[in-house]
């Protein structure tokens, strides 16, 4: 039995397995997420991302747990977790914590955790995060939550990814100004003040409300390595009743205080998704930027075959030298310019 | 294709909650280059197993202070088994008798660390056990 057979069958070893193939590039690992792909695109995916400390393991653990004992009358949702954290610059080595706050979820056979390390990616994520989720997807998994490192103010590869976006903040990170900067803020489909048993929790709520009147609902446009993409013109749909406001939750994620109204918004979030066509046009999206990063990796290792390494380093040396600045140096290097 | 990494669970079983030894261990590991996912104090072999299925990983760390390891010990190898993880290669931390270590590496445990070994010789026997087990 292939390994994309044994995923969809259920098989959570060797679930497991296609996860470190996708992780390390294989072509086995390829090939399995050819075969399963067409599976993919069924699960709500929500991404949770915040500073580092706010809190977002636990809130994903509770969220997860709410997910698999939900109150009478709903039915329990397999729910998959990517948890990512960062790779050390100097040896590559990660430290993967993320379970320590999850252990409530452990031996159920309807949850799969997976840590993975960001191995060198900028955004908040590592650069097989999506494949992975979609091998969560394939398997059957109805709810991905998705983990980011603790991101600071421009980590926002998660928006892209996911179809709700948490933003996890708590009280005393930060002043008004913080708040309306650009940024990780502006991504947030929920904004969660966690930690709300903590003094301060006010003022940060407040922060967050009045940044969130002072921004009017636009259509998001989504910016890809510098260039915009946009996906709708945007002045029109500033007075549809149907747009998105971004609702501020308080929690206590360590005792699973405010879990449910989390959970509320999320459902209403993907109703406002399913019935504005968002859905479509965020995997439009998705989709196209993944697309477009492959293609900017195969045009990059295409321009590594067809250059010497010698030419390159003597280059670089004139670079180094002073001889010649950063744009004469990609001059030559892109129009074979010989010297 | 990149390079493949070394992925390593460091798990404290049973009920000691002195974990220092096993927070160094895990930061030497890192520090090696290798992934190391650390799932804290207090796990049962069922939970440790688990999350060694989860996170594929090519190694288990424990760590036991409390006296307990020829129960859990054998209970986690146990368990590996039977989720077809036989490869994942399993040391030991901790206060371990001298009369208990031929019985361990019976069981299969590759490397038993008390007080005073340097890191470098565990990350040196994991590297080499890992290498000659990889299944990728």
């Amino acid at each position: 039995m292939s390994l994309a057979e044994a995923v969809l069958e259920g098989n959570r070893l060797a679930l497991s397995r296609l996860l470190t193939h996708i992780e390390n590039d294989t072509a086995d690992g390829r090939a399995a997420l050819e075969k399963l792909f067409s599976q993919t695109g069924r699960a709500h995916l929500i991404g949770v991302t915040g500073a580092p400390g706010t809190g977002k393991s636990s809130l994903v653990n509770q969220l997860a747990m709410s997910y698999r004992k939900p109150p009478d009358g709903e039915s329990p949702r397999r729910v998959g977790v990517v948890a990512v954290d960062p790779s050390s610059p100097f040896t590559g080595g990660a430290i993967l914590g993320d379970r320590v706050r999850m252990r409530d979820l452990a031996g159920d056979s309807g949850v799969f955790i997976r840590s993975m390390a960001s191995r060198g990616s900028l955004g908040g994520l590592a650069s097989t995060t999506s494949s992975m989720v979609q091998a969560l997807d394939a398997a059957g998994y109805e709810i991905i939550l998705i983990e980011t490192v603790g991101a600071g103010q421009a980590e926002v590869d998660i928006a892209r990814l996911a179809h709700t976006t948490i933003v996890v903040e708590a009280p005393g990170l930060g002043d008004e100004i913080q708040a309306i900067k650009a940024g990780i803020l502006e991504i947030a489909d929920i904004l969660v003040v966690n930690k709300a048993d903590r003094p301060g929790v006010e003022n940060t709520e407040r922060a967050l409300r009045n940044m969130l009147q002072l921004s009017h609902p636009v259509q998001r446009v989504f910016h890809h390595h510098g260039r915009m993409l946009p996906t709708t013109e945007p002045g029109k749909l500033e007075d549809e009743p149907s747009m998105w406001h971004t609702p501020v939750l308080r929690t206590v994620s360590t005792e699973g205080i405010g879990i449910t109204a989390v959970k509320a918004e999320i459902a209403r979030h993907f109703q406002y998704l399913q019935e504005s066509g968002d859905w479509q046009r965020r995997e439009r999206d998705r989709l196209e930027s993944e697309l477009n990063d492959l293609l900017q990796a195969a045009l990059l290792s295409r321009w590594r075959d067809s250059i010497t390494s010698e030419r390159y380093l003597r280059v670089v040396s004139s670079l180094v030298e002073r001889q010649i600045n950063p744009w004469r140096a990609l001059d030559l290097l892109m129009n074979g310019d010989q010297q | 294709m990149v390079e493949r990494k070394i992925r390593v669970l460091i798990a404290k079983p049973g009920l000691d909650g002195h974990d220092r030894g096993a927070k160094v261990v895990a930061r030497s590991l890192r520090d090696a280059g290798m992934e190391v996912i650390y799932t804290g104090l207090r796990q049962t072999p069922e939970m440790i197993a688990d999350a060694a299925l989860q996170e594929d990983v090519d190694a288990v760390g424990l760590s036991i202070l409390s006296g307990a390891h020829m129960a859990l010990v054998p209970r986690v190898l146990e368990l590996l088994e039977s989720n077809q993880q036989q490869h994942v290669r399993v040391f030991i931390g901790g206060i371990i008798p001298d009369e208990d270590v031929p019985h361990l590496r019976d069981m299969g445990v590759v490397g038993v660390y008390g007080p005073g070994t340097l890191t470098d010789q565990i990350i040196s026997d994991i590297r080499q056990s890992v290498s000659g087990a990889a299944v990728t």
